[in-house]
């Protein structure tokens, strides 16, 4: 079983909701959709289910095109956003809801519904009905419905948004797991980064209805293919400076321009002959790989701080110039408002975005000892 | 606690002035009652007396009449009367419910070109006074035969309660979490266990609601009854008009007692329905 789109495209009236793209899950595999509100990745994963009909492209399931079945032909499991649980039924009945269109014998159906409550832990409200159940029960009957018969794949559309905080990073970990044991391709919609970084195999990063870039989570936030995958992934958002490149320096170096007119020299490695001299290009740093550092060096640009916010174990600076570059660093570190501080950018760590598109070689993850710690 | 206890119990002021206002809005009600236990002379009493000796003679002159030679009565057709109100208005207002239920569904969640003016077009119907169509109807149920039996006036009842369900019941649709019935056809069900198995059970309060108004609507209806119903068919506010008039004026122990009879069905029925009723009517104004 996988799930293939090809040019699969939506359209309502003039607006295009989702706009010709190919997508590939496969066995076993877990795709996260990630995209701000309205980018259409909710609208693809009901193209998925059958509950839109494709207007152009193919969407097809195990290899078969399905364009032409109703959502009820097409054996997918999908849970909701707002858990669509049947108010009229109790637990045990939603679960065993999906069993009887299968038409499997009563006795096999206690059985399943046995399995999966046992499983996500509902044995003790399996009398109970929706109006009585807490949001994260609400949340594991549905992921129970789901997964409680044999589909060609399983959707899941935003399946943590109406939790609690606490709540979301419990069920998250339990959801991952329960992704684990499945041997079916599953797609998840979420706008929440955080979801589709800890759950995911991929991530299809979405806006206005295409798909950025397609990538393990590794890699969208370590290599993001454009600005918007850049500055969509990781929290805070990654530094986005504008500059102009000057000439390229030995060792895979490169010598910018900042607005402002301070000069900074960086390791950007191979990308580095494919950019001409004169372009004005974006420099991506994340936030957390900036370093304070007590000698200017020509790889540092000086900044003074307008505002500090501490985050607990991390704290997050705020400095002047150009666009707001913040910058994180562990609590212990002496700042103070007014400050004026010199920043290196560690070499290996900046993105050179030339007309949105990143040009830098392929980075590898930034492992940083203070943090893995 | 205290906010609480606040909200939860009305201080004896409020209760005071609900009661008050209660009493004017039920006084009418509690005059006939009385006056279904009152002799002629206690009836017609200046001031009303509210303290008498009840008797129950109305009640036995609504269904046999008092034969000038005394001993017993005759019987009166109120028994028919009656059924014939319960069978009109219940058979009617039931088709109504169920066929407004199915084309509510249909605007609701399959709308066509031009949806709101269908709607619009609905609703007008029960803009104009019936006493305007009354005329064609009249003719027309005349020269079809219709007139004077139960099929006529089931018809018509049936088709003047169709716009109020409809338009009642499509906002009971309306309110629903078009999700759940995704999920339903995700899981396999087909249209019509989409809508027998799952939409419909989440309605209920509301259809039950629709059904009540419906029935007090059509149970109380005069004018259309008058015109077609036939001797064997009339219902009781036509056979109520009836007894006015004779050689001895109003009776108004009797007009009492059959409209305290009158009230029993309806308020049976409201009282059965009183749960489902309070439901339906606050539907949608709780978000969920």
């Amino acid at each position: 079983m996988s799930i293939e789109l090809r040019a699969a495209t939506k359209r309502y009236g003039a607006l295009t909701a989702v706009n010709a793209i190919d997508l590939d899950v496969a066995d076993g595999q877990v795709l996260c959709l990630l995209g701000p509100s309205g980018c259409g990745k909710t609208t693809t994963l009901r193209m998925i289910a059958g509950l839109e009909g494709a207007d152009e492209g193919t969407v097809s399931i195990g290899g078969r095109v399905v364009n032409e079945l109703s959502a009820r032909e097409r054996n997918v499991a999908m849970s909701f956003q707002f858990y669509a649980l049947y108010p009229s039924l109790t637990v045990a009945e939603n679960l065993a809801y999906p069993l009887h269109a299968e038409g499997l014998s009563s006795a096999r159906i206690r059985e399943r519904v046995g399995e999966v409550s046992q499983v996500l832990q509902l044995d003790g409200i399996l009398a109970r009905r929706p109006g009585q159940l807490a949001e994260g029960e609400k949340q594991r009957v549905a992921v129970g419905r789901s997964i409680v018969r044999d589909p060609t794949c399983f959707l899941f559309d935003e399946p943590l948004s109406r939790l609690d905080v606490q709540l979301r990073e419990k069920m998250r970990g339990e959801i991952k797991e329960v992704l684990q044991g499945l041997s079916r391709p599953t797609v998840i919609v979420t706008h929440d980064q955080l979801e589709a970084l800890t759950m995911a195999d991929l991530i299809a990063v979405m806006r206005d209805g295409r798909i950025e870039q397609v990538d393990t989570p590794h890699e969208v936030f370590a290599n993001p293919a454009n600005l918007f995958v850049a500055g969509f992934i990781g929290t805070p958002q990654m530094n986005l400076l504008e500059a102009v490149y000057d000439r390229a320096l030995d060792g895979g170096r490169g010598r910018f321009t900042m607005e402002g007119g301070q000069t900074l020299s960086i390791e950007i490695g191979a990308g580095i002959d494919s950019l001409p001299a004169g372009a004005t290009v974006t420099l991506g740093i994340r936030p957390r790989n900036l370093k304070i550092v007590s000698e200017a060096g020509e790889d540092c640009l000086s900044f003074s701080i307008d505002l500090i916010e501490p985050m607990g174990a991390e704290t997050l600076a705020h400095l002047s110039g150009g666009a707001g570059v913040r910058l994180v660093t562990d609590w212990r570190h002496p700042l103070a408002e007014g400050e004026r501080v010199h920043v290196c950018f560690p070499p290996g760590v900046t993105h050179v975005f030339l007309e949105e598109k990143l040009m830098t070689a392929r980075h590898r993850m930034p492992v940083d000892e203070e943090h893995a710690a | 606690m205290a906010i609480r206890r606040d909200i939860g119990k009305a201080g004896w002021g409020q209760s005071a002035f609900a009661f008050a206002v209660g009493i004017v809005y039920f006084f009418p009600v509690l005059w006939i009652i009385l006056t279904a236990f009152k002799t002629r002379p206690d009836a017609l009493a200046t001031p009303p007396k509210l303290f008498f000796t009840p008797t129950l003679n109305n009640f036995r002159a609504v269904f046999f009449r008092q034969s000038s030679t005394g001993g017993e009565g005759q019987a009166t057709d109120f028994a028919l009367y009656f059924f014939n109100s319960i069978f009109v208005a219940g058979t009617a207002v039931l088709l109504a419910v169920i066929i407004g239920t199915l084309a509510a569904y249909a605007f609701s969640r399959h709308p066509l070109r031009g949806n709101d003016t269908y709607l619009f077009i609905i609703l007008t119907t029960r803009m104009m006074p019936p006493i305007i169509v009354i005329i064609p109807i009249f003719l027309m149920f005349r020269v079809t035969g219709l007139a004077g039996g139960y099929w006529g006036i089931l018809l018509l009842y049936t088709a003047f309660n169709i716009p109020f369900s409809i338009w009642l019941v499509k906002s009971f649709f309306d309110e629903l979490n078009p999700e759940i019935e995704d999920a339903a056809r995700m899981d396999g069900a087909t249209d019509w266990r989409v809508f027998f198995g799952v939409c419909i059970p989440q309605v209920v309060a509301g259809l039950a609601a629709t059904f009540v108004f419906g029935l007090i609507l059509t149970w109380n209806e005069f004018l259309f009854a008058l015109l077609l119903t036939g001797v064997e068919t009339r219902t009781v506010p036509v056979a109520m008009a009836r007894t006015l008039g004779g050689n001895v004026g109003a009776d108004y122990g009797l007009l009492a007692a059959i409209v305290t009879l009158f009230l029993i069905p309806i308020f049976f029925v409201t009282f059965l329905l009183q749960n489902q009723l309070l439901r339906g009517v606050t539907f949608g104004t709780v978000k969920k």
